[in-house]
C-alpha cells in the first residue's frame, strides 16, 4: 500500500497528488512514468512523475480525471493509500543523457498541451537545477485550466495561451509556437507533451520549420515492462514499445494517425465502465447510447 | 479392473465448460485415487523418476496415497517440489514421469500427474503445510520473479534457513502461473495463491510492484541492501510478433496481451474494470501451449476460434490433453497453414486474415522438418480479431541494467545447468530467462538446481 500525503484539485477535474513511493522516488529521472492501481480490483494506469523528492521518498503526480479508473482516483484525499506504486518505467528523457555544456548550446522549447503540462514540468525544473534556459508554452483550452504556472514560472521562461484567450496568449500551441519563431526565437530543440491530436499539428509545424521533435507518448498499456505489446506503435519503419523503448520518440517519425486509431480500441467498453462508476448501477443500457 | 486403463478423471462437459471459466478437470476423489494408485508396481528402479526435472519420490508417495496417508505422500512430495497442485494440472506428463513409466508399455501409464493433484489438494483441505527451517543462516538471498522458478528456489532457500525476499515486478505473485495459464486449467485462488501462501509460510518475504533494472538494479540490491546472493528468474515474457501488413491493426493482440487481460486483470469477469475485446470470429496464430491458452480463452468469451498453424498435427508443440480439450470443445485446426497478411476496415479495425497453405519438407538439423509455401495457395480467413502467439524471449530489462551478466544470442542469460551460477559472481539464474520459454517443471528444477548453487556458494 502506498499512502497519499497530498491531494488537491488543480483545476476542473485534474488532480494533483504526492504519494509515497521510496523505490521509485529513488531511482526515477524526468521523462519516466509509473503505473498505480488504485485498489485490490483496479485497472493499472500509467502516469508520468512530475516531481520527486528522493529524500521524503515521495512521487508527485498530477491527474485528469476522464474514465473510470481515473475518477476514482480523483476522489481519494490525503491520507488514503493506493493499492499499488510501480515504476519507474520507460526510459529517462534524452536530455538526461546530454551534458550541461551540449545543453547550453541549445535553445530548447517545451510545448505542454493541457494535463500534459505536468510531465514538462521535472525536465524543465531538472535543466534550470543544470543552470540552462528553456522556454515552456502552456496551452489550456481556457484560463481555468492553467496548471502549475507558478511553478513553472520560477524554472522557465513561460509563455501561456488559451484556445479562447481568456489568458495569455490567444489561440493553440501551434499558433504561439510559429509567433515566437516569427519574433526571433530561433529554436533547435523542441519537447511536445499533451494530447497526441496536439503533439501531431505541432510535429507537423516544428518539420516544416526545421526543429528536431521529441513527444510523449501515452498509448493504452497494460504491464508496462515490454510484456505484452499492447502500447506498440510505428516509429519510422520500426514498430516499438511506448513502455521500454519510449515514451519519449522522434516525433517526425511517429505515426499519429496509427497512434490514436489504437486508443479508441476499448473506447466502448471504457464508456461502459464509467457511467457505471458516475452513475452507480442504474445504467443498464437501451438508451441507445451505447449498444 | 484389469489394471492396463487408468482411472478415467471427471470432466466438466465439452459444451457446458466451453460457456465459462471453471476448472475442465475436475480430479480424483479418494476412492479413484486409491484404485489408481494400485496400478503402480512400486518398481525397484522406477523410471518415472528419471522422467522427473525435480526427481520427485514417486513410487514412495503412491504407495502412500495406496494406503490412505495422504499427509505422508505430501511430505514425500514436498521434499522434491514446492508446487505439486500446479505440476500435477500443467506438467507435460506424458512426455515426463508419465511417459516413462514401465505400466505405459503395455496399456496406459499410471495417472501420476493427477495423483499428485490429488495428493496436493487434498493436503490443502486438510490444512497441511510444508515443514520450515529450524536453523537460521544469517544470510540474504534476493529472488527476482514469482514464477515456478523464483517460487521454487526461495521455497528451498527458506527450508535451508535464508533470509529470502522476492521481488516481482507485477502486482501479484506467480508468474505465467497468475498473468498466463487460464483460470479454467489452473484455479487462481483455490491453487495458485494457496501454494504461494506455503511459500510464504517458510519465511520467504514477498515485494510486489518491483522492476529489477528499474526500481533497484541488481547491484545496488547486494551493495546497498545487502544481499549476499542474487537468483534471477525474471521468466521469457517478451512477445515476438510476425512482422506482417496489417499487425497494427486494432483487434490485433499478443497472446501475452489477451491472457494477462483475462487472467491477471480478471477481464473475463463482467464485473472487472478491466477491458477485453469479445471478439465474435478469432484467429489465433500458433500452436504452442499458449495459442491453446488463448484460443480457449476466445472461445469463452464467446467467439469461433482458429487455430492457425504452420505444420502439422504431430508437429504441435501444445500438450497433447491441452489440444484434446480444445478441439472437443470446437476449436477448428488450420494446420499446415501461414498468415501472410490482416485487413482492416477504413477505420482500422480487423476484417480479415490472409493465409497461405505450406506442406512439410525435408528434417532440418533440429530434426523437425520445417515448412514451406505451396505457392498461389493463399485463401482468406474472415474474422475481427487475431491473437499473435508465436513465442516469447526473455526481457532485456535485466540484462541490459546488470554489468557482467552475459547473455547469448537469443537474450537468454548464461547460466549453468547444475548449480545456476551466471558469469556475475554471487548471481544465479535459470528457468525461462535462462532456457527461453520452456516449462514450469524445468523451471521448477533450474530453481532447485541454482538453491542448491547459491547455498554451496554461501557456505563456502
Ligand atoms: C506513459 C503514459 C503517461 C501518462 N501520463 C499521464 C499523466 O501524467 N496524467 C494523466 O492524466 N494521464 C496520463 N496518461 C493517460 C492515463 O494513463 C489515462 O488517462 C488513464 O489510463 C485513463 O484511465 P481511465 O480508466 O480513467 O479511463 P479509461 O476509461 O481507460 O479511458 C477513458 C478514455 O480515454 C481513452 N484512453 C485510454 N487509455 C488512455 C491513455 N493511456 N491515454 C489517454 N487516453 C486514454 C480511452 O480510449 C477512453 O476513451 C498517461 C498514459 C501513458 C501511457
Ligand atoms: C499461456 C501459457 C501457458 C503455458 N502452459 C504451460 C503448461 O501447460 N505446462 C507447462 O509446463 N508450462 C506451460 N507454460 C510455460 C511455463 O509457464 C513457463 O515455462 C514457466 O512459467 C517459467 O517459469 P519462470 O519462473 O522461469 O518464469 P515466469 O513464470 O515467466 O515468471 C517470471 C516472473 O518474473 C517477473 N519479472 C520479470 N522481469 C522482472 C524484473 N525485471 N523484476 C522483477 N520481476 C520480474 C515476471 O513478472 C514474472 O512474474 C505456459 C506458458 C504460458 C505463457
Ligand atoms: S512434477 Fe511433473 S514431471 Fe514430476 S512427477 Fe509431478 S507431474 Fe510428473
Ligand atoms: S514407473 Fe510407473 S509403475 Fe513403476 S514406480 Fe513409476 S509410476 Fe509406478
Ligand atoms: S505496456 Fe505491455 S508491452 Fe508496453
Amino acid at each position: 500500500m502506498f499512502k497519499i500525503l497530498e491531494a488537491n484539485e488543480l483545476a476542473t477535474n485534474i488532480f494533483q497528488m504526492i504519494v509515497e513511493a521510496p523505490r521509485v522516488a529513488e531511482a526515477c529521472l524526468p521523462g519516466q512514468f509509473l503505473i498505480i492501481r488504485v485498489d485490490e480490483e483496479g485497472e493499472r494506469i500509467p502516469l508520468t512523475i512530475c516531481d520527486y523528492d528522493r529524500e521524503k521518498g515521495t512521487v508527485e503526480i498530477v491527474v485528469q480525471a476522464i474514465g473510470a479508473e481515473t475518477f476514482k482516483l480523483g476522489k481519494l484525499k490525503a491520507g488514503d493509500h493506493l493499492a499499488d506504486v510501480v515504476g519507474p518505467l520507460g526510459r529517462p528523457s534524452d536530455l538526461c543523457e546530454e551534458s550541461v555544456e551540449e545543453l547550453k548550446k541549445k535553445k530548447i522549447v517545451f510545448i505542454a498541451g493541457g494535463v500534459g503540462t505536468a510531465p514538462v514540468y521535472p525536465q524543465a525544473k531538472y535543466l534550470k537545477e543544470l543552470g540552462v534556459d528553456c522556454d515552456v508554452i502552456i496551452g489550456a483550452k481556457t484560463k481555468d485550466l492553467v496548471i502549475l504556472e507558478d511553478r513553472f514560472k520560477k524554472v522557465c521562461n513561460l509563455h501561456v495561451t488559451t484556445d479562447d484567450g481568456s489568458y495569455g496568449r490567444s489561440g493553440m500551441v501551434t499558433k504561439a509556437l510559429q509567433d515566437l519563431w516569427d519574433e526571433g526565437n530561433k529554436y533547435d530543440h523542441c519537447v511536445a507533451i499533451g494530447p497526441m491530436i496536439m503533439m501531431k499539428f505541432v510535429c507537423k509545424l516544428t518539420k516544416e520549420l526545421g526543429i528536431p521533435t521529441i513527444v510523449s507518448m501515452n498509448p493504452i498499456m497494460v504491464d508496462g515492462t515490454g510484456m505484452c505489446g499492447a502500447c506498440r506503435l510505428t516509429v519510422g519503419d520500426e514498430v516499438k514499445f511506448a513502455c521500454v523503448d519510449g515514451p519519449e520518440f522522434d516525433g517526425h517519425k511517429v505515426d499519429f494517425d496509427q497512434a490514436m486509431n489504437r486508443m479508441r480500441l476499448y473506447k466502448t467498453e471504457e464508456g461502459r465502465l464509467l457511467l457505471k462508476a458516475q452513475e452507480g448501477d442504474t445504467h443498464h443500457g437501451g438508451c441507445g447510447n451505447c449498444e | 479392473m484389469d489394471g492396463f486403463v487408468r482411472v478415467p478423471v471427471r470432466e466438466q462437459d465439452p459444451k457446458v465448460r466451453a460457456t465459462n471459466f471453471g476448472e475442465v478437470c475436475l480430479g480424483y476423489n479418494k476412492e479413484e485415487a486409491e484404485n489408481e494408485a494400485q496400478r503402480c508396481l512400486n518398481c525397484k528402479n522406477p523410471k518415472c523418476v528419471q522422467g522427473c526435472p525435480v526427481s520427485i519420490d514417486i513410487p514412495a508417495f503412491i504407495q502412500q496415497v495406496k494406503e490412505g496417508n495422504v499427509e505422508g505422500a505430501y511430505q514425500t512430495i514436498s521434499k522434491s517440489s514446492a508446487l505439486p497442485a500446479v505440476c500435477g494440472r500443467v506438467c507435460p506428463q506424458e512426455s515426463q514421469c508419465e511417459g516413462q513409466c514401465v505400466r505405459g508399455i503395455k496399456g496406459d501409464p499410471v495417472s501420476i500427474g493427477k495423483l499428485e493433484r490429488y495428493v496436493a489438494d487434498t493436503a490443502r483441505e486438510m490444512g497441511i503445510k510444508p515443514q520450515g527451517a529450524t536453523e537460521k543462516k544469517g544470510k540474504k538471498v534476493a529472488v527476482i520473479g514469482s514464477g515456478p522458478s523464483g517460487l521454487t528456489c526461495a521455497g528451498d532457500l527458506a527450508k535451508m534457513g535464508y533470509d529470502v525476499t522476492i521481488f516481482e515486478a507485477l502486482h501479484e505473485a506467480g508468474g505465467v502461473l497468475v498473468y498466463g495459464i487460464p483460470e479454467f486449467r489452473l484455479p487462481k485462488d483455490a491453487v495458485v495463491k494457496k501454494e504461494i501462501e506455503n511459500v510464504k509460510s517458510l519465511g520467504v518475504k514477498l515485494e510486489t510492484d518491483v522492476v529489477i533494472g528499474k526500481s533497484v538494479t541488481i547491484d545496488d540490491l547486494m551493495k546497498k541492501e545487502g544481499f549476499d546472493a542474487v537468483f534471477i528468474g525474471s521468466g521469457a515474457g517478451l512477445p515476438r510478433f510476425m512482422n506482417i501488413p496489417g499487425e497494427q491493426a486494432m483487434g490485433v493482440f499478443s497472446a501475452n496481451e489477451f491472457l494477462t487481460r483475462s487472467n491477471l486483470m480478471k477481464a473475463f469477469d463482467e464485473n472487472s474494470r478491466t477491458p477485453i475485446m469479445r471478439p465474435k470470429k478469432c484467429v489465433v496464430v500458433g500452436g504452442g501451449n499458449v495459442a491453446m491458452d488463448a484460443a480457449r480463452t476466445a472461445l469463452r468469451l464467446g467467439a469461433e476460434v482458429h487455430v492457425v498453424y504452420r505444420r502439422g498435427e504431430e508437429e504441435l508443440p501444445a500438450r497433447k490433453e491441452e489440444v484434446g480439450h480444445a478441439k472437443e470443445e470446437g476449436i477448428i485446426f488450420d494446420l499446415l497453414t501461414n498468415p501472410v497478411e490482416i485487413h482492416a476496415d477504413e477505420n482500422g479495425w480487423v476484417t480479415g486474415i490472409t493465409c497461405i497453405r505450406m506442406e512439410l519438407g525435408e528434417p532440418d538439423e533440429s530434426g523437425r522438418r520445417s515448412p514451406v509455401e505451396v505457392p498461389g495457395s493463399e485463401f482468406d480467413i474472415e474474422c475481427d480479431a487475431v491473437i499473435m502467439s508465436l513465442g516469447t524471449s526473455p526481457n532485456p530489462l535485466i540484462s541490459s541494467t546488470t554489468e557482467g551478466l552475459d547473455v547469448n544470442r537469443r537474450k537468454c542469460i548464461v547460466a549453468s545447468e547444475e548449480n545456476g551460477q551466471t558469469s556475475k559472481t554471487g548471481v544465479f539464474a535459470g528457468g525461462d530467462a535462462v532456457t527461453g520459454a520452456a516449462t514450469v517443471i524445468l523451471a521448477m528444477g533450474a530453481g532447485k538446481a541454482a538453491a542448491k548453487g547459491i547455498d554451496e556458494y554461501l557456505s563456502k
